[in-house]
Order: structure tokens, then sequence, then C-alpha cells
């Protein structure tokens, strides 16, 4: 029997880098809130501590801020006609777990979307026709433009620190930036990072081709930097131990290094840790929640009281517990019906590594989120005429921080084990580094989320099921982008290269990226989309479901950046209009 | 090459913060931690038995075997980093979901065997000892390294079959281990004297490298330094806790 406890104004479910700005600012804004939070508290002294902190094997290895699969997991299968089975350790993706979330772990890089991602579906249609688009690509636009969230794209950078080099003023491009970058309304809050051996050899080379590279923006933090919460994040050190890990310097931005010293003391604000919901409950007629039920760590069960819902959890779970809850219709593949689960997608991430015999690249110094980028073949800034694809992705010279256990490029065509692997470890290690491309990724009838019907939790509630295959237009374009790609590496004049386009079918056991989208997707038209364009339910409308669960399809970009402007745009239509008259903002 | 053991270094006598510093000054300069180093290893075993010990040495030594570069797998302690593992979180499969049923699925669905690593390898030793008996009429530890590398090789690929446990499947998780012992921390047992790391030209835990990170293609020839070194106070730190790094250069 559930307890119950005191009503609050709003329950948000999970504390990472959504819920802790939106536990932030409706406390300010007078309301009682209550984060709940399934893992640990954590922060920068002493979890992330020298020198412990600097252990591959832990953090890397034995994923030490990730989910805990034994509690809960997903199922995956290629396709509807296969059986799905759960995914027993982590591989393609890692999620976070405790107070942070992923963004304790994450590399940093931080974009904005492209003007063009905002509105993929119609864009397409009127600048190449019909025919540019797979019969089942179910990509569309987000019922929000980059106009509209430009300021709140601005608003996340200032407070995460962002470093990085403006490429479009107000419409002006600025030499050293990304000219195709929408345009924004001031430069960056702190400059680049330094530029490592890697980066400068891919600078120039690229700009020898007529591109236009500039440094990647990061949340790996240049200086020190004080935000508009007071919170503030250090300089980076370029220790290398950073995606994946914690930061010992609170220098990458996080919601510990940036938010949480602020919303701790927040009087209305309370974080309850090991507070694992597993629903959120309705009322009789099903348009209203009254609440969520969390179950903690001694197995108690409660019951939550809240005037608003706020789903803040990881993509995975924030549509899992809709589908638990009975928030919105399913998504049917086969009827095309149904809203949620649909258009789940991923990332089409692939890569050039390039070895030399007598350069040295120091890579092991890094930061998530160093590098040199280029952008000419991202979104729909190059002619996709007889392509037969669209998207691309941005090419970027990583220096990320290289680490033997999970670091160790070789040559194709070296053993995998015995001397001749051993001679190739010992002169690649240190004389090697990769090109990346963050390849975008469509959304398509046969790719959905929904409940497993035989795999459970450990409460006994069914599993996640994905269901998801890149398709003909990923593949085209992985082999389009990389070759690309293989033509600047050529030109820097390495004595060998591993090209690795991404073809084949998705497998969910080796690390790709944890940039899973969708499944709760914004729109315009209810009919295809669960929340609309201030993320809000269009079922139960007092339940708001934040982060990137809501991208239609993927860009060629990581998603956070565009996951901190929407929880801004969904926070400035809450407090400006939801709090005055609670009920639908759209429709 | 990486910085081989068997070259030469002398003490630049920097730090990696830039300044001259107070360092100790060891008087053979070739080995500023060697005395630390120099600790007897752990022979002591929590789950693997005697035979198992001598499998996965004799494996290990083949996977990354001692040459003319350097220490191997089993010099640098993989076995006991294996054991350590095993008895541990990922040797039981605590943070892994471990419901059935278990269909074996498609490669593409990952790890669906019922058996925890520590059952892998239980049965996997035991199967490929008992066919080394029956084909060579000795365990595997005791075969000449060639006869080695071919029941290695039978392993990954799949020509040797096995009963209990896919042989590919055992293989791979054995060289992923003794990857991960070879290179991990050595409070993990495994990258005894930090013989991994030297190898690849890797510096263990790192120091500040602000001014470091832009001097391109220069080489950055630390004495590795691991979490047991700052531990002791064998290896200096900075005020943050990160490791005042000694550079080598190479005498010619």
């Amino acid at each position: 029997m559930a307890t119950k406890l005191k009503p609050v104004d709003a329950a948000i479910v999970g504390m990472g880098l959504t819920g802790t700005i939106i536990a932030k600012e409706l406390a300010e804004a007078g309301l009682k809130v209550v984060g709940l939070e399934r893992g640990h508290w954590r922060d920068t002294d002493p979890d992330f501590a020298m020198p412990y902190v600097h252990d591959e094997l832990r953090y890397v290895g034995r994923h030490e801020l990730m989910q805990d699969l034994s509690r809960e997991t997903i199922s995956f299968r290629n396709n509807a006609a296969e059986t799905a089975l759960p995914m027993r350790q982590l591989g393609s993706f890692r999620p976070g777990e405790g107070v942070g979330g992923a963004a304790v772990h994450w590399g940093g890089l931080t974009w904005r979307f492209l003007p063009w991602d905002f509105e993929t579906r119609s864009r397409t249609l009127a600048r190449y026709g019909k025919g540019q688009l797979a019969q089942d690509c179910t990509s569309q636009d987000w019922g929000v433009t980059y106009n509209e969230l430009e300021r709140h794209f601005d608003r996340f950078e200032y407070l995460y620190g962002i470093s990085g080099k403006a490429g479009n003023l107000r419409g002006r491009i600025v030499p050293g930036g990304n000219p195709f970058e929408g345009p924004r309304s001031r430069e960056y809050p702190n400059p680049p990072l330094k530029t490592s051996y890697a980066g400068a050899l891919f600078k120039q080379a690229a700009e020898k081709m007529g591109y236009q590279p500039f440094p990647t923006p990061t949340g790996a933090v240049s200086r020190a930097y004080t935000n508009e919460y007071g919170a503030t994040i250090n300089a980076c050190v370029y220790c290398g131990y950073c995606m994946f890990f914690g930061c010992e310097m609170g220098a990458k931005a996080s919601p510990q290094t940036a938010v949480l010293p602020n919303l701790m003391r927040q009087k209305n604000f309370e974080l309850r840790t090991h507070a694992n919901v597993t629903r959120v409950n309705l009322d009789a007629a099903g348009k209203r929640a009254i609440g969520v039920t969390y179950v903690d760590s001694r197995g108690r069960e409660f019951e939550q009281p809240a005037e608003m819902v706020l789903l803040c959890s990881y993509v995975l779970n924030n549509v899992r517990l809709m589908l638990l809850s009975g928030i919105g219709k399913p998504y049917d593949p086969a009827a095309n019906t149904g809203v949620v689960g649909r258009n789940y997608a991923y990332q089409t991430p692939s890569s050039v590594t390039l070895f030399f015999e007598d350069r040295v690249f120091n890579q092991f110094m890094a930061a998530g989120g160093m590098g040199m980028t280029i952008d000419e073949f991202n979104g729909d800034n190059f002619d996709h005429f007889g392509l037969g694809f669209i998207g691309g992705g941005f090419f970027q010279a990583a220096t990320s921080g290289s680490r033997p256990i999970e670091v160790r490029p070789v040559p194709r065509g070296t053993p995998r084990w015995g001397s001749e692997w051993k001679r190739a470890v010992a002169t690649y290690f240190n004389r090697s580094f990769p090109i990346t491309i963050q390849g975008a990724c469509q959304s398509y009838r046969g790719n959905y989320l929904d409940l497993d019907p035989t795999y459970r939790d450990a409460y006994g509630l069914p599993l996640l099921r994905m269901t998801f295959d890149r398709r003909e237009n990923e593949h085209k374009m992985s082999l389009w982008l990389t070759d690309k790609a293989a033509q600047i590496a050529k030109a820097i004049g390495p004595s060998k290269m591993n090209v690795a386009p991404r073809t084949e079918k998705y497998t969910i056991v080796p690390y790709q990226s944890t940039h899973n989208t969708g499944g709760a997707i914004m729109g315009a038209d209810p009919a295809t989309s669960a929340v609309n364009k201030y993320l809000q339910s269009w079922a139960v409308p007092n339940v708001f479901v934040v982060g990137a669960s809501a991208f239609p399809q993927n860009g060629g970009y990581n998603p956070t950046g565009t996951v901190g402007a929407l929880t801004y745009w969904a926070l400035d239509a809450i407090r400006s209009r939801y709090l005055k008259r609670p009920g639908p903002l759209a429709g | 090459m990486g910085q081989s053991s068997g070259r030469r270094w002398f003490l630049k006598s920097v730090t990696a913060l830039g300044g001259a510093a107070s360092l100790p000054a060891p008087a053979s300069a070739a080995e500023p931690h060697a005395q630390h180093a120099a600790r007897a290893p752990s022979q002591t075993y929590m789950y693997l038995t005697q035979p198992e010990v001598a499998f996965v040495e004799a494996a290990v030594a083949r996977l990354i075997p001692a040459d003319e570069l350097g220490p191997g797998a089993k010099e640098a302690g993989v076995a006991c980093f294996i054991d350590r593992q095993l008895v541990g979180a990922w040797g039981t499969m605590a943070k892994m979901y471990r419901q059935g049923p278990w269909p074996e699925g498609t490669p593409q669905q990952g790890y669906q065997s019922p058996l925890t690593p520590q059952q892998v390898y239980r049965i996997g030793i035991g199967e490929v000892n008992a066919r080394c008996a029956k084909q060579y009429g000795s365990s595997f530890s005791a075969l000449t390294p060639a006869q080695q590398d071919e029941v290695l090789r039978g392993l990954d690929g799949g020509k040797i079959e096995l009963e209990g446990v896919r042989s590919q499947f055992f293989f791979n998780m054995l060289l992923a281990n003794t990857l991960e012992g070879f290179f991990a921390d050595p409070i993990y047992g495994g990258n005894r004297d930090k013989v991994g790391w030297k190898l690849v030209g890797f510096p263990g835990v790192a120091a500040v490298y602000t001014a470091h990170v832009d001097r391109h293609g220069v080489p950055y020839n630390a004495v590795p330094v691991s979490i047991q070194d700052i531990v002791d106070n064998v290896a200096q730190v900075d005020e943050h806790g990160h490791p005042k790094h000694i550079l080598l250069t190479r005498k010619d």
C-alpha cells in the first residue's frame, strides 16, 4: 500500500540537465517543487575527486556513472519480425543515473541545430520534391522554428558557459566561426579551447580545400566563468578524463557546476534521491495527472500528489513512463496511428582514423568537445540533388581523450593479438587521431518504442522495447560523408587510414553515442506528435515531457544544446502562460 | 615506438607545470619510481583455481607476449587482474540484466548468455584443457607456444567448438579482459610496474596539461603515475591533486 504524501505544485521526474533547470525556475516562480531522482546524490567533491576519478576501468569499462541494468534495461530488435531481447550490458549508448544524469559524464559538445533541422520535411519537399524522402520516412517539422528558439539557445549557452566562436552574429558572417549556423544574438560566453595538433593539421588541410573550419563549441569551459545563477564553472586543465567521467576541477558544465549550487538553496525545492518513479497517476477520466508513484531504496511505495508533472528523465524512460501511465495513444506502426513511441531515432556516427610514422599527437591531453570542425556537409548546407539521401553531419578532428583501454587504434589488417598487434599499438597509440562524423538519422515507420511483452524490470513492470535499424538514407549518407572526410584526411598526409563509414545493420553492442531521440515527439498536429510545441502532452495537459524525446528526428549534431534550448523554451511558456491559466497551450 | 623499457632515458627534471620544481631526485634516473614499482606482485587468488591460473597465465602470455618491446600480459599480472574482476561485481553480473528467457538472439542483440563471466571462465577453461589433453596429451599451459597459438586461433574464429559456452564468446571475453588488465590502473592487480602504459607512452593519472596541450608535435615522455603512486606519496601533486609528471628525455 502506497503512503500518500503531502501535495506539491510540481513533481519533476529525473534530476539531470533538464530537471535541474526546471526545478530552479519553478521554485523561483514560487511553486513548491519536488525533484525525484532514482540514483544517488553526486557532487564534484568528493565523488569526482583526484586521484580516484582518473580510473579508466571504473568509469569507462565498468560504467560507474551509468544506469544499473540489473534494475531496468530495454529490450531490442532490428525489426518487428524479430523477438526483442534485453540489453543485458551497456553497449551502443550509456544513459546516466544519479543526480546530474548523463550531463555528468557527457562529452560537452554543445550545438544549435540548424534552422533547416527544425523544418526538415517542409524544406526538403520544397527544394527537392517528394522523391528525395524514403516512402516510410516519417521525419517531420518540429512545430517550432530556430528563430523562436534563438534566445533560449542563448540563455542555455550562457548558463553552461559554453566555449566557442560565433560564425553568424545577427546575420553577419564572422570569420573563424561556423558560417552555416543560424544567426545568434551575441558571441559565446567564453572563448574556444586551445587547439590541439590534430585540430591544427585538420584546420590547415580543410582551409586549403576551401572549407571554413572552426573550434567545436563545448561545455568544457576555457576559463573560470560565473553564470546567471551565481554558479562558477572553473577553467579546464585538459586532463583528458572528460567524457564518461565526472570533472575533478568543476570545469565541465553540468547540473553540479552550473545549477545545483543555486537550486539546493531554493526553499521551495526538495530533492529526493533513490526515488524511482514507476508511474504518473491520472484521474478517472485519464485527462489529468494527479501525481506520481515512486519506490524508495527500501522498497517502500509512495504516492506524491502534484498539480503538474514534468518528465525530465532520459529519452527512453520518458517514453516508458508515458506508456506505463497511459499518457497519450501508443504508436501502432502497422496502422501508422498513435503517437507515443513514434519516431524513435538515433545517430549515424562514422570516422576516419589517421596513422602517422613520425608525428606524435599527445591525444591524452584533451577535453570533451575539444576539436576542429567543418559544417559544410551538415543538414542542407550542400546540394543533395542526385545523392539519394537527406541530412548530413559535422566533421571534427577530435581530441576528446585517448586512454588505452578504450582508444588504441591500429591500422586495418593488424591482428587482434600477439606480437604484431603489440608492435602496432606501441607505434600508433600516440601517432594517430580520428576525424569523426556526427551523422544525422531520419525517422521511419518501423523504428519505434513500445512495451516489451515478455521482459520486466525489478518492479515487475514491462521493459521498454526498441525496434530500430538505420535505413538506406543513413547508409548512403554515411558513405558519402565519410568519403568527403577521407579526402581531407588524405590531404593531411597520414601513412595509413582506417575509413569506417556506417553501413552495417545496427547493433546494440559497440559504443556509438548516447544520442537516442524521439518517442515523445513535439509537433503542431496531435495526430503525429505526443507533445505540442511547448513540450506539453496533448492528452494530459498538466504533464510536460522534456528532453531529446521531443526530437522528431535527429540532426547531424550532438543533442545537448538543442535540449537546453527546448528546456528554456518550454519553461518560458509555463512561467508566462501556463501557471497563470493551467490548460492546453496549443491547439 | 612508445617508450619501451629497453631504451635509456634520463630525467629532464621539469614538471608538467613547467617549473624546475622540487622533485625527488633519484640516484638512478632511469626509473624514478623503481623502488615503489618493485613491490612483490600478489600471488593470491580468490576465484580461479591453480590449474585455471596456469591456463590464464599461459593464454595471456600469447595474447600479449613478452618480447623485445617489453613485458607482456603475464608479467603485467593480468591473471591476478582477471581473478579480481571475476570475484567482484563484474564477474557476477551485478549491474547487468539477468532475467530470462535466454534465447541466443542475433549478433546485433549482444550478450545473451545466462552464464556469468565467472561461469564462462570455469566452463571455457575446463573444456579447452580437456580438449588439449585429448589432442596433445597435456593441458593448455604445458603446450609449446606454437601449439598454444594454434588453440587460441581455433577459439578466435570459432573453428574449435566448445559445448558449454560458444568458443568465440569465451575468447572475446578473455581477450577483452587481457587488454583491460594490461592497461587499467595497477590498483586492479594488472599493469604491474605500469608496463602497459610504458609500452604505449600513456602517462596514467593526468597532470594539468594547459601549458602542453598546444605544444604541437612535442613528445611528452612522462614517467607514468598510478592512483597508488599518489596515495603512497610516491608522486607529488599540485593543489588540485594532479600529479606533477616527471619528464624524461631520450639519451642519444
